[in-house]
């Protein structure tokens, strides 16, 4: 069975080799500071007691006042599993972070999806451009700001107003 | 006396019957080498994690099962999963017992048209892909038994699935087990250890484990190259742990050695699925609307499950807010993460080697672009 590291342990772990990067810790989760993602990351998949070997899965969340980067790591030589998790683009400003793909090369695709999708840019990776959609595209989808085309046509309100005077009228025009 | 070339840009698909639906790629040729390829997606992204956040949790169910869409009851597994951590549903214990079932069948399914197709592109047209997709049928047939749906399933429900197989169906799946069996002997009969197969695909793409691990690719192709990681054994869900079963092994890491692991496990399945047989009981299939009502309201919190897909690890990732939507859900697609190496593998290889190991990665377009 997986082990699951704990927040608790893995921000001290994380804290013995790269002092300073940690912001908080809580459940199963490590929040860090975005700059030191690359030294953290590096280290591990390295470290001995780590061997984070394989990067499951890299998304990114909208908390509307800001940004969550959560990476799913898991290490096969040891069956254990982590949780780190980097609050980027504080206030809804510019959001990006050093990229990952130095450290594993799965994060290629990952992360120019949350690019794509959320909008969050991602500092040296090697081919920075959108995946799903086509370049030129506005906007950001998986925002939570983001007018969608049902949206743009028939606003929430207008949209209210329609069922009120179909009621009324009794099938409309 | 060296014929003078200089190379050519080809433009493949999106619309190719090769491309397993709509893929496209700009390959540039010298000669017969491929020097470079460049991938591009997106011509079936249809924005399924921005429509999740707009639907209940039950609704988002037909949602998973049109992005891997053949092999939607792994996706429907996948994501029930995902939900039962983030609201802490506890399962049925007949309900378990059924979607392992459905899961072993939707795996033996998916193998069989990756491997179908991959005969297919090898240049056998037709025969070797119709024993494949006839023995397809049967398990579709068996769906509909269970669920009145051949391939959008919408089978499992938070805590179980939504209804009990009838009595004909359990006679059905022995017989259909015997066939899969008799399929796999009649495919293996005829291509294992066939010359022109072996030509073809041994050798070629050949990855390092170390690579594919550091570009986090799973499944199948990983265990192709030797190395030993399995979800359904190192980090068991469900009841995998009750069952016994050998994880299938290839060193050689080729386009052979992807076939090969896909064939065998198909058999391991099988052996899975008689475990389930022999160890279900009766009982309810699913908890009771008390417990687990239609509208569910998870409790803050994030959530993140994988499972064994049929192409590599398929993991959901939920948060909720406390409503009766998902605030955001990812799908971690091995689909698209397979296709990391894309470069690696075709770069240096030969024209017509181009869609056997595009055959042999086993993507599925829903899922790449969902």
């Amino acid at each position: 069975m997986t082990t699951v590291w704990s927040g608790a342990a893995l921000a001290e772990a994380i804290e013995a080799f790269a002092p300073g990067s940690v912001e908080s810790s809580a459940g199963t989760d490590v929040w860090l500071k975005p700059e030191s993602i690359s030294d953290v990351c590096g280290g591990l998949k390295t470290r001995a007691e780590f061997k984070f070997d394989l990067l499951s899965s890299l998304t990114a969340v909208d908390y509307i006042d800001h940004f969550e980067v959560v990476y799913h790591l898991t290490s096969l030589p040891m069956n254990a599993s982590a949780v780190l998790k980097s609050r980027v683009g504080l206030g809804r400003t510019d959001a990006s972070i050093p990229s990952v793909v130095p450290v594993w090369r799965g994060a290629d695709y990952q992360e120019r999806e949350v690019w794509d999708l959320m909008g969050i840019r991602f500092d040296g990776h090697p081919n920075h451009k959108r995946i799903m959609l086509w370049e030129g595209f506005p906007g950001h989808p998986l925002r939570k700001d983001y007018v969608t085309y049902d949206q743009s046509i028939v606003g929430p309100s207008d949209e209210q107003e329609l069922v009120e005077s179909t009621d009324s009228d009794g099938g409309g025009e | 006396m060296a014929i003078k070339t200089q190379p050519v840009t080809v433009n493949l698909g999106p619309q190719h019957p090769s491309t397993h639906g709509v893929f496209r790629m700009r390959v540039m040729f010298d000669g017969e080498e491929i020097v470079d390829v460049e991938p591009i997606f997106g011509y079936l992204h249809r924005g399924s994690e921005k429509l999740a956040e707009e639907r209940t949790y039950t609704q988002i169910v037909t949602l998973t099962d049109r992005m891997d869409y053949v092999s939607s009851m792994l996706n429907n597994h996948a994501y029930i999963l995902a939900v039962e951590k983030l609201a802490r549903i506890e399962p049925s214990p007949r309900g378990v017992w059924l979607r392992m079932i459905a899961s072993e069948l939707q795996r033996v399914a998916s193998h069989l048209v990756a491997t179908g197709f991959l005969i297919q592109d090898l240049g056998a047209l037709g025969t070797p892909l119709i024993y494949a997709m006839r023995e397809r049928e049967n398990i579709l047939d068996l769906f509909e038994m269970i669920c009145g749906a051949r391939i959008t399933n919408s089978y499992l429900r938070p805590g179980g699935v939504f209804m009990d197989a009838p009595a004909e169906f359990w006679p059905a799946l022995d017989r259909g087990l015997d066939d899969i069996v008799r399929t796999i002997d009649e495919l293996e009969a005829y291509l294992s250890g066939n010359e022109i197969i072996f030509s073809r695909t041994k050798g070629t793409a050949v990855l390092s484990p170390e690579l594919l691990i550091n570009a986090s690719i799973t499944g199948p192709m990983l265990r192709a190259s030797g190395v030993d990681w399995d979800l359904r054994h190192r980090a068991p869900y469900d009841y995998y742990d009750r069952v016994n079963f050998e994880r299938i092994l290839h060193t050689a890491s080729d386009n052979y050695a992807r076939y090969w692991v896909r064939v065998q496990e198909m058999r391991e399945s099988v052996k899975i699925i008689k475990q389930c047989i022999e160890q279900i009981e009766p009982g309810p299939v699913r908890p009771s609307f008390d417990d687990v009502p239609r509208l569910i309201r998870p409790p803050e919190g994030d959530a993140y499950v994988a499972i064994e897909g049929s192409k590599g690890e398929l993991g959901f990732y939920l948060v909720s807010d406390g409503g009766i939507s998902p605030y955001r859900m990812h799908v971690r697609a091995s689909s698209l993460i397979n296709l990391t190496l894309l470069r690696d593998m075709l770069i240096g290889g030969q024209f017509g080697d181009l869609f056997v190991t595009f055959g042999s990665v086993d993507l599925n377009m829903g899922e790449v672009d969902r």
